[in-house]
């Protein structure tokens, strides 16, 4: 075959953002004063876009660069060069396969088509009968690693911003080779800790550095003259004068190999039941791949390959996860829906925290890393203000500890959060926001005092997470200001930012909020103000469900396992001892004063909150889980037990028929940012598309609400 | 690293060139090969180069790092001595500066730095130059005062450098055309012969150049030179300074993207840090002259440098000259009786061919003195010498360490001592 036979293939996406194959012969520098070794050509993947465009590898890249292959090979064959590099425009070598042409691609035999050009192309870049050379400059994800894994030898620069296997997390498998090269070329363990570890631990990327380290390159160069020395080296290696040293290389017929093999192997299993409960298909095919490629040629493995990818670009599972990764993560997230124009945004020059509890300090602390402004706490009594500042004070020092920042940058921040028992200091603040006690009353208390210190044009925001931000704002003289900033725990680490208006809230006021994310380097979604908004509503109505189920006399395990093929997280249990049964319960409370029986009101998580127990689930020293005897006699039970498949279904249903009425409502501005709410307030996982593609794909959104959330192709198989 | 803590008794160290490499020369433009690549990446190129190929200095030990160029903005703006120093990955506590004496702004960067390393303010520095005259056309940005003009202080011709050279041809009739284009193509010649010879390329730090749509390309040649022109050739070229002139940009340098450095240092530090001396200062000098005819600068910098160094033209075994114009060059050898061919002279050849990023030459010069220094120990003292727009000239004159005669010269000299023979004693 040659790549021109795929051109059926490119016919297919007459849009695809071509990167193009440039290459320039190269006269090799001479290695220790002889002659140069002759002619180098080099490849330059680029589609002439600036940095902020990505080069990718879709059908018509990959007939251009196997052409221009193809061609070097006949040239190498006529002895006109010595070797072929691959290489890529500033800061990617290039950032794998093209997913958003893949997503569409509407028959299996398109995605076997879609593997096989990929592995004709690499094929022949492996097989050109002069070495083959590929620098990794920057960025090389997938395919553009492959690239690299598939050339004779490696450089990779001390800059490169990101390498990674991530197919695993995106629902494919590393199938253009990877799978079959990287194991043999740094070991079992190393592999799959690339291929499933690190996509399936927040898709975790390896720095130049680390790849060098473990064995993917044979040498690091510096940036500054990255390409200069690249091919240096590689005159050195065609001369002889080089012989890179790969430490991690294994044979895989040895029979010590072959157990390393296995071991790796099942460690990775368990890796992948632990994070994902085998929802997604993607990880585990990468293992058995891995797993039988051990005894197999490159071409059989190669076969194995294409035949997965094919099945794996036609799942729901792949396609919501594109879905969930460009059009939600990648897109939606930096242009927020509803936000209103950011000319209209005022500044923030210095900001307030009434109450200096612990989620005050996390606000603080966040406040003043990332705007770099005053910040002051306030309280009722100099112990707690003293306290307060402290523990932002203890937390810098953390950081400046793990060296996370600078000494100047930790002196910087401690300065710049102080605190006080009047609430006088927000008199020249731009933004204040409560974190005091849930409670209406409280809050409303705060902000008339507030009201009478700080300026007109001052923003006041509430960090509630269950109580009406219409309601606080009565009897406001400026009602105007009040806006809902409820930020997930923990502060630092979890990205979303849902802001709520109310109905008052005005333009200006919200658009300084859209700004302030952003300087806190949040993702915000603009959401009305109903109660517990959208993650929390959504968690509780799925808890709400398991628990009823547990109350009816659904064994714990069942009940708490049932929701396993979704493979979120953290099962029901877990999430509500993590989150604190009280104020489990105490948001509860409030979605049942608002909603009614959708959200009932648990009677035996109450009594365990009254007995101060914490959790059902109590860890035995083996790991395994039960519920204490003693917690099970505080509680009592229905008769109407329910299986696994039951509780899923109705759990699935319920979440259909909430998220239906929060779009009918009007909570979010569509779908997809329910998508992106549970994808980064919740952690829910891609190949669920966060959630609506996942209630459309089984059918859940059509049983209840007659209609799916998305339109076909977006998040799933193309109509 | 002061030679000593007495301010009484001040000593002078002798200073000596310990290496020299340059980026091939660019055609400035469009289509040249460093379309699209910054001028400060060119000298941090060379800066790296240096580094690696003298490997027994600590980069820490570097106490100055001397960039000049002519236009100092944008890409060789923001005192790129310091900027190219942070960005070759030098110790942050190496300092840098940027210089500007226009063509002579590299080799004001050695002479000045020199002289600190004389005076004991420093050990080891780096200085080189850049001009990157497509990313910056000669003269842009400049606003020359009206006075120059209302008070004739300087012919605004004088502002145009191809004027300056119609102006020494004016004053030098002797120098025809016919001369110049013969100088020019025995540059050509000379060059494309120190090319065959491995003479040039030494000295060259590869650059790789991405230009849009047509990927990384590495540079490893000069790009100007046009090996085989006669001087048939060049009688066809048009003269664009005047109407029946005789300037062309066959007899002149051209318009070219390059950058160069060179590392100095006293010669007590050269020798506890085991670096090779290529050749020892022995004593520089700079000149005014009318702006009009800039081109004949050379002359009283060189007398004033002879002066300096206590040795007369007759001691001088080789030249390196910039050849802004061949009528320039031609003016320097008419002064001193040195005939148009004669073999003392630019030997591989000059910026004719090779090209003049403005404020780079001075170390091309420098590196190609110091190679010839090399091949022919029987020469001991050499001189490089420019001339500069706005009416001036520089000359540095040199010592041949593979000279018999040459003793190193280790420890210091008393100030007094240096003019005397100009060798080491």
């Amino acid at each position: 075959m040659s790549a021109a036979d795929f051109r059926k293939l490119a016919d297919l996406f007459p849009d695809e953002t071509v990167t193009h194959s440039y290459v320039q012969d190269i006269v090799l520098p001479a290695v220790d004063g002889k002659e140069s070794a002759g002619t180098f050509a080099l490849i330059t993947l680029d589609n002439d876009l600036d940095h902020s465009k990505p080069t990718t590898l879709g059908p018509k890249t990959l007939v251009e660069l196997g052409t221009v292959l193809e061609g070097l090979k006949e040239r190498a064959a006529r002895g006109e060069i010595v070797g072929v590099g691959v290489t890529g425009k500033p800061y990617f070598l290039v950032a794998g396969a093209d997913l958003s042409a893949v997503k569409t691609l509407r028959e299996r035999e398109h995605g076997l088509w879609m593997a096989q050009l990929g592995h004709d192309v690499y094929g022949t870049l492996a097989s050109l009968g002069v070495p083959s050379f590929a620098f990794i400059n920057g960025l090389a994800l997938g395919g553009g690693l492959e690239i690299a894994l598939q050339s004779s030898y490696r450089t990779v620069s001390t800059g490169a911003g990101a390498l990674a296997l991530p197919e695993a997390v995106l629902g494919l498998v590393p199938g253009w080779g990877g799978v079959y090269l990287l194991p043999r070329l740094i070991g079992p363990e190393n592999a799959v800790k690339v291929m499933i570890e690190n996509p399936l631990s927040n898709n975790r990327t390896l720095s130049g550095p680390q790849a060098f380290e473990l064995g993917i390159a044979d040498a690091l160069f510096e940036p500054a003259d990255f390409l200069e020395q690249s091919i240096a080296w590689a005159a050195r290696v065609i001369a002889g004068e080089t012989v890179p040293e790969r430490r991690n290389a294994v044979d895989p017929s040895d029979p010590a190999v072959a157990e390393r093999w296995a071991a790796a192997i099942e460690g990775g299993r368990a890796f992948v039941e632990a994070k994902t409960s085998n929802a997604s298909p993607a990880p585990a095919k990468v293992l058995d791949i891995m797993e039988a490629n051990r005894t197999l040629g490159q071409a059989e493995s190669a076969a194995l390959e294409c035949e997965t990818l094919a099945g794996l670009m036609q799942t729901d599972e792949f396609r919501s996860t594109v879905y969930a990764f460009l059009d939600l993560v990648q897109k939606r997230s930096k242009r927020p829906a509803g936000a209103p124009d950011r000319k209209l945004a005022r500044p923030v020059t210095k900001a307030g925290v009434v109450g200096a509890g612990l989620m005050a300090g996390q606000l603080a602390l966040l406040f003043a890393r990332q705007l770099k402004v005053p910040v002051v706490m306030t309280d009722i009594d100099q112990e707690r203000v003293d306290k307060g500042v402290a523990y932002v004070h203890a937390e810098v020092d953390k950081l400046l500890g793990k060296k996370r920042i600078s000494p100047d940058a930790a002196n910087r921040t401690k300065a710049l959060v102080t605190g006080s028992v009047s609430k006088e200091a927000f008199a020249d603040a731009d933004f204040v926001i409560e974190a005091v006690f849930e409670e209406l009353n409280v809050k409303k208390q705060v902000f008339a005092e507030l009201e009478a210190i700080v300026s007109t044009e001052c923003i006041l925001a509430t960090n509630t997470s269950s109580l009406s931000v219409t309601a606080m704002a009565e009897g406001l003289r400026h009602p105007e200001r009040l806006v809902g900033f409820h930020f997930f725990n923990p502060v630092a680490v979890m990205p979303l930012l849902e802001i709520v208006r109310a109905p008052q809230t005005d333009e200006a006021v919200l658009a300084t909020a859209f700004e302030l994310a952003k300087g806190l380097k949040k993702t915000a979604v603009l959401v009305k103000d109903a109660a517990a908004f959208v993650v929390n509503r959504i968690l509780l109505r799925l808890m709400g469900e398991v628990i009823a189920a547990f109350d009816e006399g659904t064994p714990a395990e069942v009940a708490d396992d049932a929701l396993r093929p979704m493979g979120l997280p953290m099962s029901p249990f877990t999430l509500a001892a993590m989150v604190g049964l009280p104020v489990a319960q105490h948001v509860q409370e409030s979605l049942h004063a608002a909603f009614g029986e959708r959200f009932p009101v648990s009677h035996n998580l109450q009594k365990l909150i009254d007995n101060g127990v914490k959790t059902l689930w109590v860890e035995r020293p083996d790991g395994s889980r039960v519920i204490p005897e003693e917690t099970l006699s505080l509680m009592s039970f229905g008769n109407s037990p329910s299986t696994a498949e039951e509780v899923l279904r109705r759990t699935q249903e319920a979440l259909a028929e909430e998220i239906g009425l929060m779009l009918q409502e009007g909570v979010v501005a569509g779908p997809e940012d329910i998508d992106l709410c549970v994808i980064l307030g919740a952690g829910w996982p891609m190949f669920l598309g966060g959630i609506t593609p996942y209630l459309d794909r089984t059918g859940a959104s059509e049983r209840v609400n007659g209609r799916r959330f998305l339109a076909p192709g977006i998040a799933s198989a193309p109509a | 690293m002061s030679p000593s803590g007495n301010t009484q008794q001040r000593t002078v160290r002798d200073v000596v060139f310990v290496d020299g490499v340059r980026t091939p020369f660019g055609k400035a433009g469009e289509k040249g090969i460093y379309a699209g690549t910054r001028a400060d990446d060119l000298v941090v190129k060379c800066i790296r180069e240096l580094m690696r190929r003298n490997p027994s200095l600590p980069a820490e030990r570097v106490d100055e790092v001397a960039i000049a160029a002519t236009t100092q903005t944008g890409d060789q703006g923001l005192t790129i001595g310091r900027t190219a120093a942070l960005l070759a990955g030098l110790p942050r506590t190496v300092p840098g500066f940027a210089i500007d004496r226009m063509c002579a702004g590299a080799m004001t960067a050695v002479t000045t730095t020199a002289s600190g390393i004389g005076f004991g303010a420093y050990d080891v520095v780096i200085a080189g130059g850049v001009e990157h005259m497509g990313n910056h056309p000669m003269g842009a940005g400049a606003d020359p005062n009206p006075r120059f003009m209302s008070e004739r202080l300087v012919d605004p011709a004088a502002l145009n450098m191809g004027n300056t050279a119609e102006n020494l041809h004016d004053r030098f009739p002797a120098i025809t055309k016919e001369r110049t284009d013969a100088y020019a193509a025995a540059s050509q010649a000379k060059l494309a012969k120190a090319y065959a010879h491995k003479q040039i390329q030494p000295d060259l730090v590869p650059v790789a150049a991405k230009k849009p749509g047509a990927g990384w390309a590495l540079h490893s040649v000069d790009e100007p030179p046009r090996p085989g022109t006669t001087v048939a050739d060049l009688a066809e070229l048009r003269t664009p300074f005047r109407p029946h002139g005789r300037v062309t940009a066959g007899n002149a340098a051209g318009l070219n993207d390059g950058a160069t450095a060179a590392l100095l240092a006293s010669s007590e530090a050269a020798e506890d840090l085991g670096l090779n001396v290529k050749m020892r200062l022995v004593a520089y000098a700079f000149a005014g002259v009318e702006p009009e005819v800039m081109g004949i600068g050379p002359v009283p910098a060189t007398e004033k440098a002879l002066k300096n160094a206590g040795l007369s033209i007759q001691d001088i075994g080789l030249f390196e000259i910039n050849e802004a114009f061949a009528v320039q060059v031609l003016s320097f050898l008419d002064h001193y009786g040195i005939a148009d061919d004669d073999p003392r002279v630019n030997r591989y050849g000059g910026a004719i061919a090779v090209g003049h990023p403005l404020a780079s030459s001075g170390v091309r010069l420098m590196n190609q003195l110091a190679r010839q220094f090399e091949e022919d120990p029987s020469v001991r003292y050499g001189i490089t010498t420019m001339c500069i727009g706005l009416g001036m000239g520089a000359a540095v004159i040199w010592e041949n360490p593979h000279h018999p005669d040459y003793t190193a010269a280790t420890g210091t000299t008393e100030t007094s001592s240096t003019n005397s023979k100009g060798a080491a004693a």
